[in-house]
């Protein structure tokens, strides 16, 4: 994108935008009646017992929330860039963490020990002394592993069936037509059922790991397939001539000269499908298999704290996204500076 | 001066490239009608002609990037057809150099002209690379060893260009307009490079319109015209005494 060289004043520096937004927010907050929450037990040293307030309370309430709310903003603006980016994640941050405090849970309890360790000392392998240690030690160490050879197999499936939709062989292009079609088409879900369910019923006994990590990596190799091929067909028809004519051969051509090239058009769709698939492998908790997903749901329904649970897997997915984008957005400087 | 760039034909034997009756077409549009020719080694060929004539598929089809539907095309004695096995052989002994460059931009400029040698000819690294700069010290370049293809003009592109196909030791190099996407300034740069490689006595077919180049360096000029070869003579004739009229139009056009 192009950013023009003639800056604009800020909106939030011209007064009728301010007082416009002030107005707004001022209203918002009014209409929302905060003063029987916590914003009104601050300020009952000026309004006192926030109950009786009345009319006096909610706008004292909603003037000073919009006062720190615009104020805030304005501040921020005058910020680098950076710093305002930085700011603005944190503070958004802190406003989730909020909403989730909000729903009054038991930390403590992601902390505590967990039942399924103290009994089945069996697994003592496995026993780790809370909840969370499991979550981590086996639920993470699980979607990872999950996730990650599902992505190398997409990957190779991808190279492949772009390879083959591109070329002029009739039952290459119309196999991997039918592939993505068929990929493409139904649910993961259904995918999963059908492979874990299916496959037995043909003689293949397939255990739910490998079910899962088949289904993930046919799913999002379709998926990818498209994305190489596209990010194949960006190369310029003068790479292949130029190629050809020194003699080289498919394979090399491929492999050197195009591939590549489509690196910085096939990453950051690649980046997306990946974040995506990481996520899609808590259907595989459908086949009972000990990742995070199913994790947070055993763990957090035998004392009916289920939010607790699904919260920390919530965070942990995240955090593990957020992993991901960082590399990502590696790649994609990294290659960025040749072309 | 100019008369010892050229090849003493007469010589040299079996020609190196020999077109009997090729004709070719685009769906039902014959681009090639009936062609043939005969290229002697060492022998520097210079094609002219209108724009849509056949130049570009003619050229093409000497390293087989296009295919001819009917008659022979013989490069060093191979036959080029659709059944052949040899493809990559032959067309590592036909340099080819575009009007658009395609030099490989994630390549540096060394690795360019390492490429052929390296991954195709399996010469090792340290040779190619002394190669390789040799011949970037020939087309005056070497300096820009390390930088990428879009950090230079467009001259040294296709310096750079033609560096990447010598390097493979072809027998025979093809230049398809290697002078017509360059600013005027850079184009005589580029032809001074061409100079010294038919010098060299390179076996040299040209499509191009430079037509001082073709006086100075050509032992033939062919000229083509909506899919044929029109006429073909020695410069001296061939400006001085055209003989087909479509010749003549040609000239008065690209001549003032
Ligand atoms: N891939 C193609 N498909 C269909 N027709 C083509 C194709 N390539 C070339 N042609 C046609 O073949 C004819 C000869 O094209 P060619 O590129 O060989 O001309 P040229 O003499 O090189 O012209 P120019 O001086 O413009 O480069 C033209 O009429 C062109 O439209
Ligand atoms: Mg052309």
């Amino acid at each position: 994108m192009f950013v023009d060289t003639v800056v604009e004043d800020k909106a939030l520096h011209k007064p009728a935008f301010l007082i416009g937004l002030s107005v707004t927010v001022l209203a918002i907050f009014f209409a929302l009646n905060l003063t029987n929450t916590i914003f009104g037990e601050f300020l009952s040293p000026v309004i006192g017992n926030p109950e009786e307030s009345g009319f006096f309370g909610r706008l004292a309430v909603s003037f000073v929330l919009t006062i720190l709310f615009v104020g805030n903003l304005l501040l921020i603006s005058f910020a680098r860039l950076k710093i305002q980016i930085l700011i603005v994640w944190i503070e958004l941050f802190f406003l989730f963490l909020a909403f989730a405090y909000s729903f009054d849970l038991e930390i403590a309890y992601i902390f505590q020990n967990d039942f399924i360790c103290s009994t089945e000392s069996a697994r003592a392998k496995l026993c780790t002394p809370s909840k969370i240690g499991l979550m981590i030690s086996k639920g993470l160490f699980t979607t990872i592993y999950i996730s990650a050879v599902s992505i190398a197999i997409a990957t190779v499936i991808a190279i492949v069936g772009a390879v083959a939709k591109l070329s002029n062989n009739g039952f290459a292009y119309a196999i991997s037509s039918f592939y993505t079609s068929l990929f493409r088409g139904l649910p993961l879900l259904l995918q999963i059922y059908l492979i874990y369910m299916g496959l037995p019923q043909l003689g293949f006994m397939i255990d739910a790991i490998p079910s899962g990590i088949a289904a993930l990596s046919l799913c999002y190799g379709a998926y990818m397939t498209e994305i190489f091929r596209a990010g194949i067909q960006s190369i310029p028809k003068g790479q292949w001539e130029a190629s050809r004519a020194l003699g080289f051969k498919f394979g090399l051509i491929l492999r050197k000269i195009i591939l590549p090239q489509s690196i910085p058009i096939i990453v950051p769709p690649t980046g997306n499908q990946f974040i995506a698939m990481l996520k899609d492998s808590s259907l595989v908790s459908v086949l009972g298999i000990w990742e995070l997903m199913f994790l947070a749901k055993k763990l957090g329904a035998k004392d009916f704290n289920h939010l607790e649970m699904l919260l920390t897997a919530a965070m942990i997915y995240w955090l593990l996204t957020i992993i991901l984008e960082m590399i990502q957005a590696r790649i994609e400087s990294k290659y960025k500076q040749k072309t | 001066m100019a008369n010892n760039i050229k090849a003493q034909t007469n010589s040299e034997a079996s020609p190196i490239i020999s077109l009997k009756g090729v004709s070719k077409w685009y769906d039902d549009f014959q681009a090639l009608k009936n062609i043939d020719l005969e290229v002697k080694l060492k022998e520097k060929i210079v094609i002219c002609g209108p724009s849509g004539s056949g130049k570009s598929t003619l050229i093409r089809c000497l390293n087989r990037l296009e295919a001819h539907q009917e008659g022979e095309i013989h490069i060093t004695g191979i036959e080029l057809h659709e059944r052949m096995k040899d493809i990559d052989t032959v067309r590592q002994d036909i340099g080819m150099v575009f009007q658009s460059f395609n030099l490989f931009p994630h390549l540096t400029v060394l690795e360019n002209c390492m490429a052929g040698p390296n991954w195709v000819r399996g010469i090792d690294e340290k040779e190619a690379k002394e190669r390789a700069m040799a011949l970037l010290k020939q087309v005056k370049i070497p300096e820009q060893a390390d930088k990428y293809p879009e950090q230079l003009s467009g001259g040294q592109q296709q310096r750079v260009a033609i560096a990447r196909s010598l390097c493979m030791q072809p027998k025979v190099m093809l230049f398809d307009e290697p002078t017509s996407a360059l600013d005027p300034e850079m184009v005589s740069e580029v032809l001074d490079t061409m100079v010294e490689l038919a010098k060299s006595g390179m076996t040299m077919i040209c499509v191009t319109h430079e037509m001082g180049f073709a006086k100075q360096v050509a032992d033939r000029i062919i000229f083509m015209d909506e899919g044929e070869i029109v006429e073909q003579n020695s410069p001296e004739e061939f400006f001085n005494n055209p003989q087909n009229d479509r010749t003549k139009a040609f000239l008065d056009q690209v001549l003032t």
